[in-house]
């Protein structure tokens, strides 16, 4: 299923990204990256392994510090905030980590619980629970609620990683390489989940990847980086209509593999 | 930089140990950096209770069975080495003192904190070094909780109180089977061995035991924490943070025991 192309607003950048260069030792990753992304989008970010488009959204939540360049998400400049605001602006922004990152000593209920109840601490406990089972029945696992992580599949630990990011009710979710090493079924499993929740959460997402088949599912715009910059941006038929080698070089790795 | 080519006063040999001294005062630095991070967290709440009791209950009541055994022989091994040499002068009278303050000053604190810094000490690094490489700190992290505090000030604390009462526990245990080993080869009683060891060990004996096995406990929890929470390199990186986390808490137990006692002896 492709997504349907809508307007974007591009009058409302949610994240504003100038200049933006991260090292580390002597390995320049990223390398003056500009890049607004706006309100109520889906940005694909592609490029091979190892360009630096993990360590963009890593900075784009904080995770990371730039060494020079200016990062703004949601109207705050993110390498100037102090903890406690840093700590707030991440209530705004969801992370989905490439290997989910479950915690697992905990069941996927106190998983789920573990953002909310840390966060919210007057819940009462009826709506608590209320709360982590909205969540995972719009990731479609209620049935898992009381699993360990290492009982679940890759896919499931996926939606649930998902899930514990949406109880948050964040306004932006940023994606890391949510098909990696899933099978082709479960990737469009992801993708559909990655569409919905943008419709039903009105999130804007950023989405690393290197699947052009998800990129083509979940994007409204598609930038490229290669060598630490960004390309090309546009939608997928403007970037693979491009005559650049690198880019043609992507797109036939992936469609004729 | 490649010592053969940028430099030729620089040798291979000079240039390793310049690397490795580097590498040392830069790990102690960071290290300095950590504990002062956990003073900077430890009073500013949120104050993480719930994780701090079960991070208790973690240390303390799960080590109860090993210290309890472990206390329990040393007792027993204590009095029967010391006997003969004592019989020789006939003083096999003097048992429960030397015992009380053998026990009381050294081998409870030492034991304990040698057994805390294996099992409670690998777990810390093994755990957060594990957490760490699976990303679950950074998940932690953005989900606007400082892991940090819930993870390592927690622990840290949880060894500074627990292990001066596993220590006084195991002073407990040992001088039971010291006094098992005593009653069956001696026939003193108990009200007569336990006088006798409470006679000889001072106020200033139980001060310095606390002090000592706060110290240490902290030293457990801090060195623990530290090689898990800074561990990299995949799993690798987790089996040597739980190696370093034991090696290195042992090996700064006996440095501190050594500085603290000379500290305790001047009071004397």
């Amino acid at each position: 299923m492709v997504r349907e192309q809508k307007a974007i607003d591009r009058s409302n950048a949610v994240i504003s990204i100038k200049g933006l260069k991260k090292a580390f030792g002597d390995l320049e990753v990223l390398r003056g990256v500009d890049l607004e992304v706006y309100q109520g989008e889906n940005l694909v970010v592609l490029g091979r392994s190892g360009t630096g488009k993990s360590v963009l959204i890593k900075v784009i939540s904080g995770l990371l510090l730039p060494d020079a360049g200016e990062v703004e998400v949601l109207g705050e400049s993110v390498e100037h905030l102090s903890t406690r605001e840093l700590m707030a602006l991440r209530l705004k922004v969801g992370f989905s980590f490439q290997n989910s990152a479950l915690y697992d000593s905990m069941t996927v209920r106190q998983n789920l619980e573990f953002p909310l109840v840390r966060n919210s601490r007057n819940l009462r406990r009826k709506e608590i629970n209320r709360e982590v089972e909205d969540v995972l029945e719009a990731v479609g696992l209620s049935q898992t609620i009381e699993q360990m992580p290492s009982e679940l599949s890759g896919g499931q630990r996926k939606r649930i990683g998902i899930a514990r990011t949406l109880i948050l009710r964040p306004e932006i979710m940023l994606y890391d390489e949510p098909t990696a090493g899933l099978d082709p079924i479960t990737c469009i499993e992801i993708n559909n989940l990655i569409n919905e929740v943008q419709e039903k959460y009105k999130t804007t997402s950023i989405i690393i990847t290197h699947d052009l088949t998800c990129a083509k599912e979940t994007g409204d715009r598609i930038a490229m980086l290669l060598d630490g910059q960004f390309a090309i941006q546009g939608t997928f038929d403007e970037v693979f209509a491009s005559k650049d080698e690198r880019v043609q070089s992507f797109y036939n790795y992936n469609f004729t593999q | 930089m490649d010592p053969n080519t940028e430099n030729p006063n620089i040798t291979p040999r000079k240039y390793v140990i310049s690397k490795k001294l580097d590498s040392m005062f830069f790990g102690i630095y960071h290290a300095y950096q950590f504990v002062l991070r956990f003073f900077r967290e430890v009073f500013v709440p949120p104050y993480e209770f719930k994780e701090i009791i079960h991070q208790c209950y973690e240390v303390g009541y799960k080590s109860l069975p090993l210290i309890s055994l472990t206390g329990f022989i040393t007792g027993i091994v204590f009095t029967n080495q010391s006997r003969p040499s004592l019989a020789n002068f006939g003083a096999t009278s003097w048992l429960p003192s030397l015992i009380s303050i053998a026990i009381i000053r050294a081998l409870a604190p030492l034991v304990t904190a040698l057994i805390a810094a294996g099992k409670v000490g690998s777990n810390m690094g093994a755990e957060l070094g594990s957490m760490k490489v699976t990303e679950q700190i950074d998940a932690m992290e953005v989900s606007a909780t400082n892991p940090f505090k819930y993870l390592v000030v927690s622990r840290i604390l949880a060894t500074t109180f627990m292990i001066p009462i596993l220590v006084m526990y195991t002073a407990c245990v040992a001088l039971m089977g010291a006094f098992l080993s005593v009653h069956s080869n001696e026939q003193t009683s108990f009200s007569m061995f336990f006088s006798q060891v409470f006679d000889t060990i001072s106020f200033l004996d139980i001060f310095s035991t606390t002090f000592k096995s706060t110290v240490f406990g902290f030293t457990i929890g801090v060195v623990g924490c530290y090689h898990g929470y800074n561990s990299s390199k995949g799993t690798e990186g987790v089996g040597r943070a739980a190696n370093s986390a034991v090696v290195a808490a042992m090996f700064l137990i006996f440095v501190e025991e050594i500085i603290i006692v000379q500290i305790v002896n001047a009071f004397r």
